[in-house]
């Protein structure tokens, strides 16, 4: 290989996501997170002898409206099969998931590229299946425990085309099937309890080359910033290692964000040979006509046709548009604040994705714990909007509002915040600033205009900055050529 | 009152010709006397069986007491039964207690019925002799140097011993009426998914259903119509309503087609047992019944068949025993590796080991296709072939097994042999049919079993034909000599 040839990276996501259901998907047991171990499994969870697994209707219902939302084909006649293997977390034996009859074939999503172009990301398939449960390591030296609170629960595995180009690609994607899957309120999204998480595929080939190149497959990262480390850090290993002459093998490789490197976990040659067979315990899944045409009329609003109508019915934006319906939650928030102040919806749009997105995100909370309600932010806005005070002062007062729990005119009326628009008081404090300052009036007058900038601060500043500012420099400008 | 059936006993529980104390005194008190030679029990439970007749008595006596109050009976030990020692009658359950009831034992439970124990059996139902079982062989009441048949084989010797009058047991590949025929009881093999199959440790989930053993059709009649009907916790029993069997049982057979099996005939039957199979059909067809010879050409391939389905399904369910969670675990293990392989090497015996390694095999990459693929499709013709043969007939009848219960020992070092004893069963667990055995004669002082095969949820017709021959025909009633 010649090392000056550009490389193209390939890639491929498997996302699983746990379903929002309240209980599992073959048992009666909770799926609540956070539980004592093994206090949510039962005797069907723990593979007991002779207890036998019956299939969850919810766990079908989200699968459906998963594939419906990306346009693809719901099987009339899905079967499960059991994967097989020997792991302490998986109390069967066996995995039960689908392999040849998955519930949800075809579909896409589409993504928007840094320069605003849009691509479309095919799915290959979605498939429901069951988790496993968990070893437990930590206060248990020299043994290992096992709790299978999580065996169980219901996940949909969506499996994408290798149709990404990077890994800012493949984050995209992946944000975009967070989004609609919370959006279709089907999983809670939940990364780090990970209800949402990938296993990517990454290979590099010269570009222009026909044949995909031999790929790695990165286990199980739950956030999107290791994904895009981890397929950044594979896709520089990859071409190092071509260039430097040698071969990728395919194996399993497992991302180590300590280390922020790829590991190996199991090479091709040592990956188990899973025997998979149609789960005889368990009938075909039917699903007709009438079942998805109910399912249909229950999708909500998608991500997608939610932007194009912020877009069209507010004249947003199409980023700003992308940025407010990047969850549902945030969508409703945006539009409660419209409503409340009877338009407005550029300035509200601002204040929502800049200066509440910015408390939001610097004391981690989700839209829907905001310490602002959606109107009490319109509240701020009318008094932005009829001039009580400026939009300055207003972000002042958000801060407040967001410590301190309480309205906007509460703290504008507390801290004397208005805006003095009467002539008689912004006067009053050109002429003592005037009077202060007879050097810097001496020099403006003859004719250092710059200086008019020097006025308007100090006179700001004198008033606390309450002082209508278009108010001031039609006064401040009689005054000072007084 | 031992010799006595489930009917009989009803009958004498109510009116006070006995209580069910005593009842079940007498027979734990036979069954204690029996299990040396017989050794057909892995568990005998008298104190909790006589807690319970007790309990059966007071419910007698208040008058409200359900169909079943005070009659003793036997699960096979493949039945999870609540507080219970179930054994699967392997050294890896031989520690396991199980936390719930099968369904099977919850619905008797619920009817009344007394368990006295648990039945011995082959190891996870592994067997048509009960030479496998971790427990030790099950002996033929009828000579105690011969095979009971497997895997029900401790429910069937208990049955035709009189120390129970009804037991259950579980059919996959003729694990019911094999025993029953080679022990000279009625053994009903239910339609799969008329019985649920929670509770019960499944072998093949594909073709495993409960049913029972009992000395007349009767009383099978009476036992399904307990333990048949939906549940929720199996997906795959039927929701579809149980008829009273016992109503059905005198219908008239005038008219009845039977269908005599062309390759049953055929292939390697002992001709002393076919002598007493054409003189059971004459008792039918005097009764009215019409006889037409069927063939059912795929038939013969049943067995290859069945040995590649069902191991292929048990390598998986068997996967779960692994020392983890229950049952054996290696002494000591190095690591998980050794913990794995030394609970599951020591913990299995070789029939079970070999059945697992054969469907680890059926259903590896590269080999799925030839085996386990092609094994589903030539399935399918089987059933295929069954039902077209049932749009001609009503029912079914041939031999239940090629010969007499077999010497202990003659067959366990040839697999293959062993499982040609299956040869006449098999087909009915492949398309998922019922099928009854009843004893039809006796060869050589060993009784001879006659399989009735009829269409899905065909029971009652299967039962009627069974109990019409029983009432005309006295076989069912002979007791092995010691035990009568």
């Amino acid at each position: 290989m010649s090392g000056d040839k550009p490389w193209e990276t390939v890639i491929g996501l498997e996302i699983h996501a746990q379903l929002a259901t309240r209980a599992k998907i073959f048992s009666g047991s909770a799926t609540a997170y956070g539980a004592a171990p093994n206090a949510q499994a039962s005797l069907v969870d723990l593979g007991y002898p002779g207890v036998l697994p019956v299939l969850n209707g919810a766990a079908v219902r989200m699968a459906v409206l998963f594939g419906l939302a990306i346009g693809a084909r719901i099987a009339p006649r899905s079967v499960f099969a059991r994967k097989n293997y020997f792991y302490p977390d998986l109390p069967k034996g066996y995995q039960i998931s689908q392999f040849e009859l998955p519930i949800v074939a075809g579909g896409h999503m589409d993504i928007v590229l840094e320069d605003g172009s849009v691509k479309r990301i095919n799915v290959t398939r979605a498939h429901l299946e069951e988790d496993a449960g968990k070893s437990l390591h930590e206060g248990l030296p020299g043994l290992t425990g096992i709790d299978l609170n999580r065996a169980g629960t219901p996940l949909i595995e969506i499996v994408s085309e290798p149709d990404m180009r990077s890994a800012k690609e493949a984050v995209a994607y992946m944000k975009k099937v967070h989004t609609l899957v919370r959006y279709l309120r089907i999983c809670d999204g939940n990364m780090q309890e990970g209800s949402f998480r990938c296993d990517a595929n990454v290979s590099v080939r010269p570009l222009g080359a026909a044949e995909y190149g031999t790929r790695a497959e990165i286990k199980n990262i739950n956030s999107f910033r290791y994904v895009e480390k981890a397929i950044n850090f594979e896709v520089a290993r990859q071409i190092e290692l071509l260039e430097g002459g040698g071969k990728v093998v395919q194996e399993t490789r497992l991302y180590d964000p300590d280390r922020g490197e790829t590991r190996s976990m199991r090479s091709k040659e040592e990956a188990n040979d899973y025997r998979y067979f149609p789960d005889p315990d368990l009938l075909p899944v039917e699903i007709d006509a009438d079942f998805i045409r109910d399912l249909a009329a229950q999708l909500p609003e998608l991500p997608d046709q939610k932007a194009q109508r912020f877009s069209t019915q507010y004249g947003l934006s199409g980023y700003d548009a992308q940025v407010l319906t990047a969850s549902s939650e945030l969508a409703d928030y945006y539009e409660a604040v419209v409503r409340e102040l009877g338009g407005e919806a550029k300035l509200a749009a601002n204040w929502v994705s800049g200066d509440l997105a910015a408390l939001l995100n610097r004391d981690g909370l989700e839209i829907a714990h905001s310490r602002v309600g959606a109107a009490g932010l319109a509240a701020l806005l009318r008094r932005v909007q009829d001039r009580t005070i400026s939009g300055k002062i207003a972000k002042d007062v958000f801060e407040a509002m967001w410590s301190e729990q309480t309205s906007a005119d509460a703290i504008i009326a507390a801290r004397g915040l208005q805006q003095i628009t009467d002539d008689g008081p912004i006067e009053q404090a050109i002429a003592s600033v005037m009077a202060a300052n007879p050097g810097q009036l001496a020099d403006f007058r003859a004719g250092k205009d710059k200086l008019f900038g020097f006025f308007v601060g100090q006179v700001m500043k004198a008033t606390q900055g309450k002082a209508n500012p278009a108010r001031l420099n039609e006064l401040l400008k009689q005054k000072l050529s007084g | 009152m031992h010799s006595e059936t489930v009917t009989q006993l009803i009958r004498g529980l109510r009116a006070r010709k006995y209580s069910a104390v005593e009842l079940t005194r007498a027979l734990l008190s036979r069954i204690e006397a029996a299990q040396p030679a017989l050794n057909a029990f892995i568990s005998i439970e008298s104190e909790c069986a006589l807690a319970a007749a007790a309990e059966a008595d007071r419910a007698l006596a208040a008058g409200d007491a359900p169909a079943l109050t005070g009659v003793p009976i036997a699960h096979k030990d493949i039945f999870c039964a609540l507080g219970s020692r179930t054994t699967c009658g392997s050294k890896m359950l031989g520690n396991f207690i199980a936390p719930y009831d099968a369904t099977v034992v919850a619905r008797l439970r619920a009817a009344g019925a007394v368990v006295l124990g648990k039945t011995n059996m082959d190891e996870f139902a592994m067997g048509s002799s009960n030479e496998t079982s971790h427990f030790g062989p099950v002996r033929n009441p009828w000579e105690l140097g011969r095979v009971p048949g497997g895997s029900s084989g401790g429910s069937a010797a208990a049955v035709a011993a009189r120390l129970v009058p009804a037991a259950t047991a579980t059919d996959t590949g003729g694990s019911i009426r094999q025993p029953a025929a080679l022990c000279g009881v009625t053994g009903l093999k239910p339609t799969y998914g008329r019985v649920s199959r929670y509770g019960m440790i499944a072998f093949a989930s594909s073709l495993d259903q409960g049913g029972t053993l009992t000395r007349t059709a009767e009383d099978a009649a009476l036992l399904l119509g307990t333990i048949a009907g939906f549940d929720p916790r199996d997906s795959t029993s039927v929701e579809r309503p149980v008829p009273d069997y016992t109503q059905s049982l005198n219908l008239p057979l005038r008219g009845l087609r039977i269908g005599l099996l062309k390759e049953f005939f055929d292939q390697g039957l002992d001709p002393a047992i076919e002598v007493l199979l054409r003189s059971a059909l004459d008792v039918l067809r005097s009764q009215g019944a019409v006889l037409q010879e069927v063939s059912l050409p795929n038939l013969p391939l049943s067995v290859p068949t069945y040995y590649v389905v069902a191991p292929a399904e048990c390598s998986s369910n068997l996967a779960r025993f692994d020392g983890v969670r229950f049952g054996y675990r290696c002494e000591n293990p190095r690591d998980l590796k050794d913990l794995y392989e030394r609970s599951r090497g020591e913990g299995f015996g070789p029939e079970v080991k070999r059945r697992i390694m054969t469907g680890t095999y059926v259903l590896s990459a590269g080999y799925y296709d030839a085996y386990y693929l092609k094994a589903q499709r030539v399935r399918a013709l089987i059933a295929a072939d069954f039902a077209r043969a049932f749009a001609g007939v009503d029912v079914l009848i041939g031999p239940t097994t090629p010969t007499t219960a077999f010497e202990l020992g003659a067959k366990t070092s040839d697999p293959v042999t062993m499982y040609l004893n299956d040869i006449y069963t098999i087909g009915a667990n492949l398309a998922g049919l019922p099928a009854i055995s009843v004893p039809c004669g006796f060869v050589a002082g060993l009784p001879v079993g006659m399989q009735i095969v009829g269409p899905h949820f065909g029971e009652e017709r299967l039962l009627n034909v069974a109990h019409r021959y029983q009432m005309a025909t006295d076989w069912h009633q002979r007791a092995p000599g010691a035990y009568g």
